[in-house]
């Protein structure tokens, strides 16, 4: 009896553990599915988004398209050159960065070093505010607001580079602000107090010890503000005027790569349809560059 | 800092410290005397001051001008059922964002979670697998909402043919905040002690067991938070949207059928040109909207997360 019941105990133990294996083993795979969704997810955008464009980039011409100056997308003789959205994607990019790293920046130091705690916690949501805020609302506020602010400043018609850039400069000012505050929170007290001691003002020894040792994420906080400015559309296509020309100064219009695809996308067809998935592309091209040298920043920082 | 000493308790053998000065304190006026020796220092000071009030400023400058453009406006034939083009009523977009919301987070959560807990219980970091799950995550959260736009509506809008629609619009919203919900969860995980699942397996449970058992209630906080981090970005999304889930003004009667979201609702009426206040009554909500769940998600990251 003993003997059988032990027997029956030690196969019942066993039967459960083969159920359990199988279970087990069957959720490693769903777990795993999802892992691979996320690559899975990556090569279907890419190839979704590529299959389109390399046929119609091969059609207008690799140069044309890139470095054509004109964008005509008429019924006779259409051209599709995107180099001025090129221009001017990068030209709104530099000034959204030139107007909001030195801000987002200084204001990552106060947070991290200068904010007394009360201060801090009203700081901190206001921040997180500002990055909740959607790009739609910050559009609308620009062409309100700042158009005819500029306007009326700098004459024109006020839709312009710089009032994007004012704008993105906003925008980017959460991403800025936090990352590069957690770098330099995350730089041991140490630093600080050895350069004190060493008889370092507050300032000298904040920017001449912490702010190098806090280099690479300050410069990651950097690059992620520069693919949200390049990636942003919402915002820009309200503000930035949307010509397809050269600017000639600040005050002008230009029109960004994602401001072409939303303004178009929308009634285009065929080679049209094409070169606007191509714009895309050349933009998806762009964030992947800005990924990987995200990804060579943390690696050389580590 | 030394611990205070209670008063009364003090030990009788040491001696009495309250008539010493500290030399090192420095007052307001050493501060100004030391920033009198170091001009530069003094600017640089006052650059810091300078931007964290250009940063609250410019907060406050436009949530202001949007709340007291927009709160006027708020007229209660905006929130009727029925949207006509004399009414230009909010509420079907409303309607129509928490449906995408619900659908889009329906996909994207059981996604992430389980692609964290495969990156943070099964894997190793080393593991070449985990490597590219990584990066394919980086750059899916770096790819610009239009990209994903034009990605939804070649694939899901013409390849499988389902239009416009609140199908197509929520799987593009959801590949949108796949990469959000698996970093908060993974933090979440890695968060859990690993004592936790020592514990758990001394006690006889599975990898399983333990996972769903013990890891995932204690990280539950964690991953409400970015679920509903998620939520936000897609109340606020509108670029990606437009083109797969189109700009119909009514409610969307099931998953087959398109609707315009609060944000994209928001897009038309500002682009228009004529209904300025009825755009910024509707940015005032889209407002809301978004900062009441982003503190949402704050508040339940901060509240229910368990000291370990």
């Amino acid at each position: 009896m003993t003997e059988t019941t032990i027997t029956q105990n030690g196969e019942a133990v066993i039967r459960r553990n083969k159920k359990t294996d199988l279970k087990e083993l069957l959720m490693k795979i769903v777990f795993i599915i999802a892992a691979v969704c996320f690559i899975a997810a990556v090569l279907i955008i890419c190839l979704f988004i590529f299959m389109q464009a390399v046929p119609a980039i091969a059609e207008i011409g690799f140069f044309k398209f890139l470095f054509g100056t004109e964008w005509k997308p008429s019924d006779t003789n259409p051209k599709f050159g995107i180099a001025t959205m090129i221009v001017g994607s990068c030209y709104v990019t530099a000034g959204a960065l030139v107007l909001g790293v030195p801000v987002g920046f200084l204001t990552a130091v106060f947070m991290a070093r200068y904010c007394p705690k009360p201060l801090y916690r009203v700081m901190k949501p206001v921040t997180n505010i500002l990055a909740g805020i959607p790009s739609i609302v910050y559009g609308y506020f620009g062409l309100t607001v700042i158009v005819p602010l500029v306007r009326r400043t700098f004459g024109g018609s006020g839709s312009s580079i710089l009032t994007a850039s004012i704008i993105l400069a906003i925008m980017i000012l959460p991403t800025i602000i936090s990352v590069s505050e957690n770098a330099i929170r995350a730089v041991p007290k140490s630093y600080y107090e050895g350069a004190v001691a060493l008889g370092a003002t507050k300032e000298r020894a904040i920017f001449c010890t912490e702010v190098p040792a806090a280099k690479s994420g300050i410069v990651t906080s950097i690059i992620l503000g520069l693919g949200r400015v390049i990636g942003e559309t919402m915002a820009v296509v309200m503000i930035a005027g949307n010509q397809p020309q050269f600017p000639s100064s600040i005050t002008d219009g230009v029109r960004t790569m994602t401001a072409n695809i939303v303004l178009e996308l929308g009634y285009a067809t065929d080679l049209h349809r094409g070169a606007l998935i191509a714009t895309a592309a050349v933009l998806f091209v762009f964030i992947l560059l800005i990924t990987m040298l995200i990804a060579l920043v943390r690696r050389k920082a580590k | 800092m030394e611990k205070a000493i209670p008063i009364g308790k003090e030990p009788k053998n040491e001696p009495d410290i309250s008539s010493i000065v500290p030399i090192n304190r420095v007052t307001f006026a050493d501060k100004i005397r030391s920033y009198l020796k170091k001009p530069f220092s003094f600017m640089i000071m006052l650059l810091v001051m300078l931007a964290a009030l250009i940063t609250v400023g410019s907060v406050a400058w436009v949530i202001l001008h949007t709340f007291i453009s927009g709160i006027p406006n708020l007229k209660p034939e905006l929130f009727e059922w029925e949207y006509t083009p004399e009414n230009l009523s909010m509420m079907p977009a409303i309607i129509n964002t928490l449906f995408i919301a619900a659908v889009s987070l329906a996909i994207a959560v059981p996604i992430g979670v389980f692609a964290a807990i495969f990156m943070v219980e099964y894997a190793k970091s080393t593991n070449f697998l985990v490597k590219i799950v990584r990066m394919a995550a980086e750059t899916l959260a770096g790819i610009p909402s239009i990209v994903y736009g034009i990605f939804g509506m070649l694939c899901f809008v013409y390849f499988f043919g389902w239009g416009e629609s609140v199908l197509s619009g929520s799987l593009t919203m959801a590949l949108m905040i796949l990469p959000l919900v698996m970093r908060t969860t993974e933090e979440a995980l890695k968060a859990v002690p690993d004592t936790f699942r020592e514990g758990s397996y001394a006690l006889g449970a599975g990898k399983l067991r333990t996972i769903f058992v013990i890891i995932l209630p204690s990280a539950m906080s964690g991953i409400i938070s970015g679920v509903i981090l998620g939520l936000g970005r897609v109340v606020g999304e509108t670029a990606a949207l437009i083109f797969t889930a189109g700009s119909y003004s009514f409610v969307a009667g099931g998953f087959m059928e398109g609707g315009r979201t609060l944000a994209v609702h928001v897009y038309i009426l500002a682009s228009n040109g004529l209904y300025e206040d009825q755009a910024w009554a509707a940015a005032v909500v889209l407002i809301l909207l978004v900062v009441v769940i982003n503190g949402l998600a704050e508040f339940v990251g901060n509240k229910l997360k368990k000291e370990y």
